[in-house]
């Protein structure tokens, strides 16, 4: 049961450092596309390990009601889907609306 | 093939379509619901047969010939493209965290065999979530990518090496 929760635990602080660095890559990259870069992969493996972190907890905690887990699971692959279609839409729309992308020497914009 | 048996062939395309759609749809219904009475389970059936009825051209197009076989390839071939995405978070992370951020963006294009809508789109979702690269513009026609890479050797993985280009046609069988 600890065993469990220990990589329970693991796998959710995990899935938050790959979110908050996520956060801080949009933060620190200099433009569009490569904040771009940042949070189209950091959520999905972090969502994605926050998620199978959910999945094992429940599985063990409440083995009557295996549902749950089949319905995070669906979860996941709906995001894992979902995310780079969405990432690739917004790079689309800004690469034909003519937004040129940062070259390196250039200011941050 | 026989000669005109175009009609008999498309009836049977797409009662093929209609029960493929009708089965992924009822599995998700019993998924989601979670009851098993017999009440639930027409209503269940009822709907997933409307569904399959009106839309089942937009799951299953076409002949759907080795769905079955591309299905299973395609379960192969994902776990492949899960330590990809573990690899290109590792690789952001440290772009990120560097204190000179070395990174050096550039566009690339290149033309692939595919074809197919669903390879062009695995293609283009799995080249999104590999390391420091995004899919910006997919022409069907050609197969043609443009891909915006963070830096250069992320670009010459697609450039040079062009693993993921080999393994997405291997799947679909589209060399």
């Amino acid at each position: 049961m600890l065993l469990i929760d220990v990589i329970v635990t693991i796998l959710l602080g995990a899935g938050m450092f790959f979110m908050f660095i996520g956060a801080i890559g949009l933060l620190r990259f200099p433009d569009f596309y490569t904040r771009l870069h940042a949070t189209g992969k950091c959520d999905t493996l972090g969502e994605g390990l926050i998620i199978a972190g959910l999945i094992i907890y429940h599985l063990f905690h409440y083995p009557g009601i295996p549902l749950v887990a089949v319905k995070l699971l669906i979860l996941f692959i709906f995001i894992f889907i979902a995310n780079p279609t969405a990432t690739h839409t917004i790079v689309k729309a800004a690469y034909n609306k003519g937004l040129k992308p940062w070259r390196l020497g250039e200011g941050r914009r | 093939m026989e000669v005109g048996g175009g009609e008999k062939m498309n009836r049977r395309e797409k009662a093929f379509g209609i029960v493929v759609t009708f089965s992924i749809m009822f599995l998700f219904w019993l998924l989601l619901s979670g009851f098993f009475d017999a009440f639930h389970l027409i209503i269940g059936g009822i709907c997933s047969a409307i569904v399959a009825l009106i839309s089942h051209d937009l799951l299953v197009r076409g002949k759907g010939e080795k769905m079955v076989l591309k299905s299973f390839r395609l379960l192969l071939y994902i776990p492949w493209e899960l330590w990809q995405i573990v690899l290109a978070n590792f690789d952001v992370a440290y772009r990120v965290l560097h204190p000179k951020m070395p990174i050096d963006p550039l566009v690339i294009e290149f033309e692939t065999s595919l074809r197919g809508d669903f390879a062009l789109v695995t293609l283009a979702n799995s080249i999104t979530l590999t390391p420091g690269t995004i899919t910006i513009f997919v022409e069907p026609e050609k197969g043609k990518f443009w891909v915006h890479a963070l830096a250069k050797e992320h670009a010459n993985a697609h450039l040079v090496d062009k693993t993921m280009q080999r393994k997405v046609a291997d799947v679909f069988m589209e060399w």
